[in-house]
């Protein structure tokens, strides 16, 4: 098995046919509960340290959410009677559409360029493999700061048309960058580089055999792409779109500054604007079950397929080598979003900061890159373990409690940032005053806070923010890894330890690398939990541009801007850096 | 020994972040020689103004800065054991809000009484207003003279059909607005005006304040509804490519007529749970002295509660006013009715 690739599905079976008559032969296995007989000896095991481990993780992020979902239990009040006979119907198209177009965007960009780059040769094509990345590293809010001030009325492109052309308002058509297709597009820029990098992963990966077999019968380069690499691509993809959803979901600063009613914006009129925080919390609890439904959708169109490799490829795929106006084409599909989602936000507030900036090279500067930089690092190192602790138990598990669990710890990242930020303040706010009340009463010391207004808790609110980025990556990463290799190892007498070690790691390094890098970035452009969460005296870059921002000081705010991004670049170069090297060692075998 | 790699990764992140929820990071300081600000001011020249409090009292300052709603919710979390001494908001509601949860504890201080107005601070001493800021209409010179304007109520009658900026429902500023004119005129009237304000929008509500301003310079709209700071704050900045800005926008006070021009507070209470208290009176008193007053007027462009401390010379210019008293608990009472009869009219 270890030599050839085979047929996908075929050989995995026959694996675990293989397997069964192993089983018979050896007389009857160990099921003391009377567990209906599973197919795979991985998925036997019965609840051990590994479920446990992840249980008890879930349960950890599943705190602060449970506390949203708690208020479901409380009045429904006039508030939500009121929306409902207002604005409701139009949040929920709103956020609808909003959803739809992002997906179709981040799908049609995130495939298509990741596509090219896997499977074509043009100019530029080994550049365009990291320059793809780079809309990651901007904040969403930032390029809506961007983009408002350079397509505004008042902005300096159509300023330019009027005094060049001597028009004036309305007599002349310039492209409407606001409402809920201007938003859409803003998301559909930063956030394709998650479809990008999950899909982009997954057609490298795809056996080289497969796509030759489908060629040499005949099939064309879009034929193969349609039939077999997209299809096997598919979980990566879902999950992909799925993160670049969820993150449109949960945005406030954005849809806020563009004036788009969405759930979010309802959800923090009802609370702050209202003062109503049980219905806000109702409303939140509506988008969790929202976001549920649609991952479980998703998750059932695709259950009755399995997609795998039996063996790691031992050769990349021949790629099409492109040539006049189809590099062409190639050139400047993958050149767009790069330019869109990084060069021309970048260039606004590098003209920015040339004109009235920030003083950068300021000690208090340093300190604020470095609260960025310890806060994402750390984030990064923990959520990862994490969600890999998930995944794994996702892979292994046939428990339904684990399963519903693990599904439910990673709703956090369609959730605003403030409604998480308070989820974690409340838990942590009884257990501190508990824990003082009862040293209090035993001890006669007082342990006064110990969790809320700590790094820890900012390291909570984070995990249940981001712990669905590192989870997705990972369990796309072991989708692609039969369970059929599993099988073999256990067979060959490997315990579930050794078949991590041994096969899971070196086959996930680069989903686990891809899931540190992307909450990494993402840690660094977070706000709202930052900053309510946050110890005394601890602002990161974030918050700068917040600070400013929020201030109207846009000029200002270009500075911290620039380095979230400059920053944020780090880790997207060392993961392509990193790709990139383990793609040429597999070049050499 | 083959599962070792996998868990000691495990355990050493385990430790780490062990270690990271025993270092107490919480400033529990019993001295007085600080004092613990949660505050909703986001303005980067504020950290002058502690750093001047400091070399003044010799009392350092922490602060956590974030949205006042957060804020409430986080110090009613922490508790009794909750480590802020200082709560300070953009809001007036906000500070009333706080109050009805009994978040605050009254200050009984005379050098606060003298020197901030009766209807700028709680009755008993919960909390005061440190600066205000009126939101005011901006015109564009050549379009509008200011003869043809009155106030909020006039903005909404079709004669501005397309030439009005505001910006959008969600900001609390236009909540803070509605709830005055809900104040004044009944919930039917209130819920016309803001139909006739929605109808009249040049543009649909994005952006901030600033935002408004300049569109009606670049002739998006004739008219403007900002915060009187904002302005000032370009005034100040004085950057080159704004220059021919100031010139052409004035500054227009509604309502001189009749209850006057709608003004916010940025006020500050001593929390309840207070450890450090003399530094904390200290600071709250400090925040009514003439320095702070100066600071705040001149940094952010800040009316002074003081009645003594001028206006800076960029805001002066713009004319004395007629100031809409409402007070605290109206303004807490009216917003959440004013938000439904927003979305009711239709404003975005």
């Amino acid at each position: 098995m270890s030599g050839h690739d085979g047929a996908l599905t075929g050989s995995s079976a026959a694996a675990r046919t293989l397997l069964r008559a192993a089983r018979t032969a050896t007389g009857p296995r160990p099921n003391p509960e009377g567990a209906p007989r599973q197919t795979a000896v991985v998925r036997q095991r019965r609840f051990d340290a590994v479920q446990g481990a992840a249980l008890v993780a879930a349960g950890l992020v599943a705190l602060p959410l449970v506390t949203v979902l708690w208020s479901l239990t409380g009045p429904y009040g006039q508030t939500l009677r009121h929306l409902a006979d207002t604005i409701l119907a139009e949040v929920l198209l709103n956020t609808l559409v909003m959803c739809v177009l992002v997906g179709l965007g981040t799908l049609v960009l995130g495939v298509g360029t990741a596509w090219l780059v896997a499977a074509c040769r043009f100019p530029g094509s080994r550049q365009f493999e990291w320059l793809l990345i780079l809309p990651l590293a901007m904040p969403s809010y930032i390029i809506g700061y961007a983009y408002m001030d350079l397509m505004a009325f008042a902005g300096p492109l159509q300023t330019a048309i009027r005094t060049t052309f001597g028009v004036g308002r309305g007599e002349y058509w310039f492209p409407p960058l606001s409402g809920v297709s201007g938003a859409s597009v803003m998301f559909t820029l930063v956030l394709y580089p998650y479809v990008y990098l999950l899909a982009r992963g997954a057609f490298v990966e795809q056996s080289a055999c497969i796509v030759d077999a489908a060629r040499a019968l005949g099939a064309r380069p879009f034929e193969a792409f349609r039939k077999i690499s997209l299809p096997m691509a598919r979980p990566a993809i879902a999950a992909g779109v799925a993160l670049a959803l969820m993150e449109t979901l949960a945005d406030f600063g954005m849809v806020q500054y563009f004036g788009v009613l969405t759930f979010t914006t309802v959800i923090f009129r009802t609370w702050f604007g209202m003062g109503d925080p049980v219905a806000a919390a109702q409303l939140a609890s509506g988008l969790l079950i929202f976001v549920l439904a649609l991952l479980l959708l998703e998750q059932h169109s695709r259950s009755q397929r399995r997609f795998s490799r039996t063996s790691r490829r031992a050769r990349l795929l021949a790629p099409y080598r492109l040539t006049g106006w189809k590099a062409g084409l190639a050139f400047a599909a993958c050149a767009l979003p790069v330019a869109l989602g990084f060069l021309v936000p970048v260039a606004v507030f590098l003209q920015m900061q040339i004109k009235g900036g920030d003083a950068v090279f300021s000690e208090q500067f340093l300190t604020l890159a470095r609260n960025s930089l310890l806060l994402a690092g750390l984030a990064a190192a923990f959520i990862t373990l994490v969600g890999a602790l998930l995944a794994y138990a996702l892979r292994v598990s046939q428990a339904p409690l684990t399963r519903g669990a693990v599904r439910f710890a990673t709703l956090g990242y369609a959730m605003p940032g403030t409604i998480i930020a308070v989820g974690v303040l409340i838990p942590f706010g009884l257990f501190d005053n508990g824990l003082d009340r009862l040293m209090q009463s035993t001890f006669g010391i007082s342990t006064g806070l110990v969790l809320s207004g700590s790094l820890a808790a900012v390291m909570l609110a984070y995990l249940v923010r981001f712990l669905a980025v590192a989870t997705h990556s990972v369990s796309s990463g072991y989708a692609r890894i039969g369970a059929n290799l599993d099988d073999a190892a256990r067979l060959l007498g490997a315990g579930p330890a050794e078949v991590v070690r041994r096969i899971h790691r070196p086959l996930l390094s680069r989903s686990l690398l891809t899931a540190a890098a992307l909450v990494f970035v993402d840690v660094m452009k977070e706000l709202p939990a930052t900053l309510i969460v946050r110890p005394f005296n601890f602002d990161t870059l974030a918050v700068r541009v917040y600070n400013f921002a929020s201030d109207e000081r846009l000029m200002q705010a270009s500075t911290s801007a620039l380095c979230i991004v400059a920053v944020g670049l780090i880790p997207v170069i060392m993961l392509s850096h990193s790709l990139r090297s383990e793609e040429n060692a597999q070049e050499r075998l | 020994m083959t599962i070792s790699a996998n868990r000691r990764q495990f355990l050493a992140a385990g430790a780490g972040f062990g270690a990271l929820l025993a270092a107490p990071s919480i400033v529990r300081a019993q001295t007085d020689k600080v004092v613990n600000l949660y505050t909703a001011r986001h303005y980067g020249t504020d950290d002058a103004f502690y750093a001047a409090f400091k070399a003044k009292t010799g009392i350092s300052v922490n602060r956590v800065e974030a949205g006042a709603d957060a804020l409430i919710q986080r110090i009613a979390a922490e508790g009794a054991n909750s480590p802020v001494d200082v709560l300070i908001t953009v809001d007036a509601g906000n500070l009333e809000r706080a109050r009805a949860r009994d978040l605050f504890q009254p200050v009984n201080s005379e050098a606060i009484r003298a020197r901030v107005p009766a209807h700028l601070r709680d009755p008993d001493g919960h909390w005061f207003g440190f600066t205000t800021r009126a939101r005011v209409v901006y015109y564009h010179k050549d379009r509008v003279k200011p003869e043809q304007l009155s106030s909020y109520e006039d903005l909404a009658e079709p004669k501005w059909k397309g030439k009005l900026l505001v910006r959008s429902s969600s900001n609390i500023y236009n909540q803070s607005l509605t709830g005055a004119v809900l104040a004044a005129r009944g919930e039917a009237a209130t819920e016309a005006w803001a139909r006739g304000i929605a109808a009249n929008l040049a543009r649909p509500p994005r952006g901030g304040d600033t935002d408004q301003i300049r569109a009606v310079f670049a002739g998006e709209g004739d008219l403007a509804v900002a915060n009187t700071y904002y302005f000032g704050n370009l005034i100040r900045e004085n950057k080159a490519e704004d220059r021919p800005m100031f010139e052409k926008i004035g500054v227009f006070f509604p309502n001189q007529g009749d209850r006057g021009t709608h003004m916010n507070l940025s006020g500050a209470g001593m929390a309840k749970a207070a450890r450090n208290r003399e530094a904390a009176a200290q600071f709250l008193e400090y925040l009514a002295s003439d320095q702070a007053q100066q600071h705040f007027a001149e940094t952010n462009s800040e009316y002074p509660v003081v009645a003594s401390v001028p206006a800076p010379a960029r805001v002066a210019a713009w004319g004395g006013f007629k100031q809409d008293q409402l007070n605290a608990a109206t303004f807490a009472k009216n917003n959440a009715a004013a938000l439904q009869i927003m979305d009711r009219a239709g404003w975005k």
